[in-house]
């Protein structure tokens, strides 16, 4: 298990594989070492050019909103509405994540809105280990 | 084309609720009806397909045998997610082809009651618990509303977002007239679960259930059966006049899957494989986007709807919002899309959808259609789109042998 403890911090596990939980939280993907398609998962061949090797990458922390849609109703035990989109990494990649730090309203959200990622405590499980999420914020001109 | 598979017979039940009724009971009935429809006994039939999702592990086909006759024939359980009727279709006509078979009974059912949101079963974990990496992602715990949503109404809503990003005229006005229109489309169906017509208006104060779906802009969750008896055009030419007169012609039928792209592993790809199984239907049938005199397609969600217009070629590329605007996809328009009421108003237990949009099809293009018939109808295209993904598109034609 992947725990991380540091000084005072409570252990850390990432919520996800794919998110590195280094001094600066990271996307961390398996990229195809011949065709460069990045994956989150583990792969066994390449699925666009069916290469068999990869390699990890560091994908960008800044990006920008794709698609997005405004969750009302869920059986997740979340607060509601959030806003979940896919947001087109800068360097590539895209990947799917709620959208933090706007309100959840349509007038509040755009299509190409530049956004960062950040990440927040999802859960904390008996042991006392914090379940480290990712999610995205707007930055620069965007923020509201 | 000589080796050409045509529908002989078709039904359906009215999509709904049936408390009580088993999915047996359900393809069964619906089975002997299409057969009574074809003129042919269960002893003629060489193959049979049943398309089941949800008890898919429950050996219907062999359990519908017990109720209309066990006649030793090759029988598939078939389950392919939303395709899972037209894949049925697929597995019979194959057989047809291959040469193995020249009658095929294939029926779709389901019973799904009402089981809300698709995959929405909240994990509750009694007892204690410590956070370990399990799954492909190496996630501590259920990640639906911490990292986004990939519960079905979101995904096709974030789908009809990125096609709004990237087209003008496409907002949320232009979702909800296809929605409006469908439900319009119902009250003519008296096979659709629900008939009711509601305003512009009340669709877009119904509850917000994944921007910018309201609830009336959302399938139901029903049950339902539809079955289709196919022949091959060999076996066809023998067959008395009145069978060959309602006969129709499948003249494409397609299946395909989604090929990478970049965002397909965030997100299920609904468009590439939908314009690459048009585009094959059309290449195989010789008929085009503008010979279609009615579409079925899968409006699971009314964005779902409005990528499709573009996705099958009815609209210019970017064009589908001015096309719902136009009212093309209307009943008397230039391409009446889902005149049934769609999965939006008819209904969508998951096995059978496939093959009542292929049942839809024929009753129009048999001019048997009753109220809601379009008049004249001889080209009809069937889609349907399951996620992870899969694709199906039928077109079917009015013809003679």
């Amino acid at each position: 298990m992947e725990t991380v403890t540091g000084g005072s911090l409570a252990a850390q596990i990432p919520i996800v594989s794919y998110l590195a939980l280094n001094e600066t939280p990271r996307l961390r993907a398996h990229e195809c070492a011949q065709c460069g398609a990045i994956y989150l998962d583990r792969r066994l061949a390449c699925a666009r050019c069916e290469a068999r090797h990869f390699r990890d990458r560091d994908l960008g922390s800044t990006g920008t909103v794709g698609s997005f849609t405004i969750v009302h109703r869920s059986p997740a035990r979340v607060t509601l509405p959030y806003v979940s989109a896919l947001v087109e990494l800068d360097g590539g990649g895209i990947v799917k994540a709620n959208l933090v730090g706007v309100d959840p309203t349509p007038e509040s959200i755009w299509l190409g809105m530049r956004v960062q990622l950040t990440t927040f405590t999802a859960g904390t499980d008996d042991e006392g280990t914090d379940a480290v999420a990712f999610a995205f914020e707007p930055i620069g001109d965007d923020l509201a | 084309m000589s080796d050409a598979v045509w529908v002989l017979g078709a039904a359906m039940t009215r999509f709904g609720r049936y408390p009580e009724k088993d999915v047996v009971d359900l393809g069964s009935e619906t089975a002997l009806q299409a057969l009574d429809d074809a003129d042919v006994r269960m002893s003629d039939i060489n193959v049979l397909a049943v398309g089941n999702a949800y008890e898919a592990m429950g050996n219907n086909a062999q359990r519908i045998q017990k109720q209309i006759g066990q006649t030793g024939i090759p029988a598939y359980n078939v389950v392919n997610a939303c395709a899972t009727g037209a894949t049925a279709v697929r597995t019979a006509l194959l057989a047809i082809k291959a040469g193995e078979a020249d009658l095929g009974l294939v029926i779709g059912a389901e019973r799904m009651g009402k089981m809300g949101l698709l995959g929405g079963s909240g994990k509750a974990q009694p007892g204690p618990k410590t956070y370990r990496a399990t799954g492909r992602f190496g996630s501590v715990m259920g990640v639906e509303g911490v990292l986004g949503t990939s519960l079905m109404p979101g995904v096709f809503a974030q789908a009809g977002m990125e096609y709004a990003a990237r087209n003008d005229g496409v907002g949320f006005e232009q979702f909800v007239k296809v929605a409006e229109k469908n439900h319009a489309h119902s009250v003519l169906n008296p096979l659709a679960q629900y008939r009711k017509r509601f305003s512009i208006e009340e669709i877009k104060r119904d509850e917000m259930i994944s921007f910018p779906n309201t609830k009336l802009m959302c399938c139901p969750t029903g049950d339902g059966a539809a079955a289709l008896v196919l022949v091959s055009e060999r076996r066809l030419k023998t067959m008395d006049r009145t069978q060959r007169r309602r006969a129709v012609k499948i003249s494409a039928s397609v299946l395909t899957t989604d090929p990478w792209t970049e965002s397909g592993q965030s997100q299920p790809d609904i468009n590439t494989l939908t314009r690459n199984a048009a585009d094959q239907a059309y290449d195989v049938s010789g008929v085009g986007p503008g010979d279609l005199d009615l579409v079925e397609l899968h409006d699971c969600f009314a964005t779902a709807e409005l990528v499709h217009y573009d996705n099958l070629r009815l609209c210019e590329p970017g064009g589908a919002g001015e096309f719902i605007d136009s009212g093309a996809p209307r009943r008397g328009g230039r391409t009446p899309v889902n005149v049934s009421g769609g999965l939006l108003s008819k209904g969508h237990p998951i096995g059978a959808t496939g093959v009542a949009n292929l049942y839809e099809l024929t009753v129009h293009l048999r001019d048997e259609a009753g109220d809601r018939q379009i008049p004249g109808a001889r080209v009809g295209l069937a889609h349907v789109l399951g996620l992870g993904s899969v694709c199906s598109v039928h077109i079917l034609e009015r013809s003679s042998v």
